[in-house]
This record gives structure tokens, sequence and C-alpha cells, in this order.
């Protein structure tokens, strides 16, 4: 356990739009930045620390200024770490340190985007070339969904995972979302359903990706002494780790990711393990994401995830390892095409016992994951360990 | 296989040489003087040692397949030039490199040999290294 000062989740919100054609990026930073704090009960000027991954849709680095001026945020400290969808989980152990530190002692957290009212293509997309790298990747048509579906073909190769154990993911994920009034799929599938859908690159399917959403989602951090004026249930980040994971110059093993190493740092800073998690939420960016996170945490050995998600293992709330409740990336919300933000959120509610009721697990620990970029080139793994009130 | 408008790499100072090679039918890897790794994509300095000690090295074209997935659809990609094999290629010199293989999908495996060749892009100075089948 750590000796440190605490540091704790005040507040958590998820917009509840999946489309929003009719609002800016800006309007739904704001619409989050608002619900959050709100549910801390706090006002926006308590706000002196400021977190973000910026407006992905802006491509500029200067975003986090964007973001503070539309705010009328008055931060004493910012943080703009930016590694794809995992970067709001790093937020939080960024934040932590940032409170513990003295730098500020309520810290805010944002994430939205509009990827569905612009149409994008957004695992299956061509893409310009931007970095050094994209240029020995992109010229030959490697998109996410290819880049997830190497990860996939080698994994099934080495380890024998079956496409219909994949499936099993997205089962787990649909029968939650029928429970959660704004996901986007809510209707339940069958493993059938999934290994039936069309191939978008083979081994993976259409129902193994993620949706495309609008929305975002932000949360609240503060210091002890904030917390200890507030009337809401807060839950404290027990541990963080994070892992920016790459290329390695060729020797990449692509069933293997940087959470094998973020969730031992988190676990550590934790002093618990992965039998000590009641309830995980995992980015689910495609189904194979989520093989291999499972793997790479410790909940099962490497090369077993294929059978420790059969049977209803992922399912609340009698699953042994009950996962994104709320319907996840896969059924529910991927604002920004960056998941790392939901996951969160939903831990939260676990642990608060704020979930849908059908799926409320009897949770005092819970673990965040996040992958963001892409797995099989380079991608950042952040973990955060969280507790409950009631432990 | 049709290849524009695919996109065209970007060549610097520390790549031009790769893509020049490519053009002459030549894959190039380089290899670190001082600790013997061989690596890709090109860079001017060893990534595990740090060595600014290094050298272009001619390499086999030959490999195995690594992974591979194929893509049915792709956005902002030629329609005819789908589906378009993508694939991680070991090469026998060791790094795993980035790729595509212009075969049947259904005749491709994991652990396949596979050969190099090389396609030409609009610019006369730079070719794109793909693979085949090896003897096919
Ligand atoms: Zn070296």
């Amino acid at each position: 356990m750590t000796e440190r000062e605490p540091a704790y989740i005040a507040g958590a919100f998820e917009h509840p739009t999946r489309e929003a054609p009719d609002k800016s990026t800006m309007q739904l930073h704001a619409e989050v930045a608002k619900g959050a704090l709100a549910d801390a009960g706090l006002s926006k000027d308590d706000v002196n620390g400021l977190f973000t991954a910026g407006v992905p849709e802006y491509q500029s680095g200067l975003s986090p200024l964007v973001i503070a001026d539309y705010l009328g945020v008055d931060a004493s400290y910012v943080d703009t770490t930016d590694y794809g969808g995992s970067s709001y989980i790093a937020h939080v152990g960024h934040a932590v340190s940032a409170i513990r530190d003295g730098k500020c002692d309520v810290a805010l957290i944002t994430l939205a985007g509009r990827p569905r009212s612009r149409g994008q293509a957004t695992g299956s997309g061509a893409r310009e070339i931007r970095t050094v790298q994209d240029s020995f990747e992109r010229i030959y048509g490697a998109t996410n969904i290819t880049m997830y579906g190497m990860a996939a073909q080698r994994h099934m190769h080495e380890h024998g995972t079956t496409a219909e154990q994949l499936a099993e993911i997205r089962v787990a994920a649909s029968q939650h979302a029928q429970y959660n009034d704004d996901a986007m799929f809510q209707d339940p599938v069958t493993v059938e359903d999934v290994v039936e859908s069309r191939v978008v690159a083979d081994p993976l399917h259409l129902l193994d990706c993620c949706v495309i959403s609008d929305g975002g989602g932000a949360l609240v951090l503060v210091s002890e002494d904030v917390r200890d004026d507030l009337d809401r249930e807060a839950v404290e980040v027990l541990g963080h780790g994070e892992a920016p994971s790459h290329h390695d110059a060729g020797r990449i093993d692509i069933t293997r990711t940087g959470a094998e190493s973020s969730g031992e740092r988190a676990f550590a800073e934790a002093g618990l393990g992965p039998a000590d998690i009641d309830y995980a939420s995992i980015y689910d960016s495609f189904t194979i994401t989520v093989l291999e996170a499972i793997e790479d945490l410790g909940f099962c050995e490497k090369g077993e995830g294929g059978e420790f998600v059969e049977g209803g293992t992922l399912q609340a709330p009698d699953g042994d390892l009950p996962f994104n409740t709320d319907g996840g990336g896969l059924c529910s919300n991927h604002p920004a095409n960056r998941g790392g933000m939901t996951k969160v959120i939903e831990a939260v509610r676990q642990l608060r016992g704020e979930a849908n009721p059908e799926v409320q697990v009897d949770a005092d620990v819970a673990l965040a994951h996040g992958t963001g970029g892409s797995i099989a080139t380079r991608h950042g793994a952040a973990t955060v360990v969280l507790g409950g009130e009631g432990r | 296989m049709t290849w524009e408008p695919r996109p065209v790499p970007e060549v610097n100072p520390e790549t031009d040489r790769y893509w020049q090679a490519a053009a002459s039918g030549e894959l190039l890897v380089q290899e670190c003087d001082d600790c013997g790794l061989v690596y890709h994509y090109p860079r001017s300095l060893c990534p595990d040692c740090f060595s600014e000690k290094v050298e272009w090295r001619e390499a086999s074209g030959r490999g195995e397949v690594y992974s591979y997935s194929t893509a049915r659809t792709m956005s902002g990609w030629p329609e005819d030039d789908l589906p378009l094999v993508v694939a991680y290629v070991e090469l026998d010199e060791g790094p795993r490199i980035m790729t595509n293989i212009d075969a049947d999908p259904e005749d491709i495996a994991i652990g396949a040999r596979v050969e190099v060749r090389f396609v030409d892009t609009e610019d006369e100075d730079v070719s794109i290294p793909v693979f085949v089948p090896a003897n096919a």
C-alpha cells in the first residue's frame, strides 16, 4: 500500500449522445465538464488542474489552450499527454501525481469528439503519411483494423485461439448493453452472429469491431481535503501504470502489449494483484484488444485468453471477471475513437453502486485499462486500479 | 496490383538510400557495427545502443510470413486493389517489416516462405518492396 497522499475521483460523467450533428466538439467538451463537476458537487471555478489529450480533429498541439480558453478555466497545472485512447487513463495517474505534489487540488479531464457525424471510416480507412513510421506502414494500407487483424491472426497461430472465442467478448458486451439505454447497439448477439458477420479484415468480423460514435466524457479528481468537504462518494486511485510500446526496430511480438508493464506497475503501486479485481473495464477497440489485455494484465496465462473468456467469464453479474458493464466500445460508446475515458467512468459507476442494476457487481476494487494507438506497431498502455469506499 | 493513388513514402535524408535502392531492385537493412543489431526501419543511430556506427547492408530479400490480415474494404484505397494483404514478414536477417503480399489470400499462411519484389511509384527514384510466395 502506498503511504503517499491519497487522491480521489469525485466526479464522472459520460455524455448520453452517440450522434451529435448539431453540436460542436467544444460544446461537447463543455457539456461533459459541466456534468462531471455537477456530479462531484463542484463548480467550474474550483478547477485548477486541466488534463486533456486535446481535440484530435484539430490536430493541434495547442488544443489545451483552445480548451482552457473555451471553458474559461484558470489552471495552475496542465498535462496534455496524448497517446491515443489510453491517454485519459494515463491522465488519471498524472492528476494523482499533480495533486500529491500540491500543484492542483481539483483536476478536470475531458474528452469529446464527433467522428460519427464527420463520417470517418475510423478503423478501415487508409490514412495520410504524417510520421516517419507511416512511410513504412501506411503505404501498405496498414489501417487500424489490419493491424489488429494481424495481431489476432498471430495469436490464433501461436495459441490456437478461435474466432468463436473472440466472439465471446462481443457476446458479453452485448449482454450488458441491453440494459444501457444510451448504448448504440442494445440487442444481445450470439457467437454465431459474430462469426457470421462479414469479415472486414481477416480474421476480424464486423462485430469484432467497436462502434463509431460521437460524444465524450469527463472526470474530476480531487485531493483528500477537497473530498472531505464533498457529500459525494469518491473513488480512490490506488495504483497507476503506463507503458508506451513499439515496433522495437523489428523485434515486435504482436501477441503481447504494453499491458504487461502498465498492469504490473499499477498493481505494484496498489499493493494488489489480478485476483483482487472485482470488476474490470478493458479497452475494447476490437475483441482481440481485450483478449491480449486480459492475458497481459495477468488474469490468465499468455495464450489462455481464448479459453478464459469462454463460458461467460466476462458477463456480469455472475462471471469471474465481469467487464465493460456499460456495453463498452463494442456496443455502447467510443467517443472521438478513444475509449479510455468511458472505461474509467464505468469503473467508477461500479464502485459507487451506480451501474445499471442488472449488471451491478459487488465491487470494492476495480481496474480500468486502455490500449491507445494500434497494437502490432505502436501503442500506449495505461492501467489504473481503483478502490471504492467500502473497501 | 494497381498502385496509384496509394500514398508514396515521404523520403528524408535518413531513408532516401533505402527507397532509391528499392528502385534499383535491392532491399536494404541497417546493421550496428557496435552491437550487431540488424534493424528496420532505417535511422541514423542504433535504437539499441545509440551508436552512430551503423551500416547499410543488402538483405537477401527472403523471409517468412510472421502475420497477415486481408483487408476486404478500405476507404481511400483503390477498389480494384482489394482485397489487400497487409503483412509482417520476418526477414532472414532478423527484423519484422510491414509489407504487402501480392498473392491470393488463400495461398498465404503464417510461416510461409516469401521473397521480395519491387513496385514502382509515381516518383521514379522511389520503389516499394512487397513480397510474393517464394519460388512462385
Ligand atoms: Zn547498436
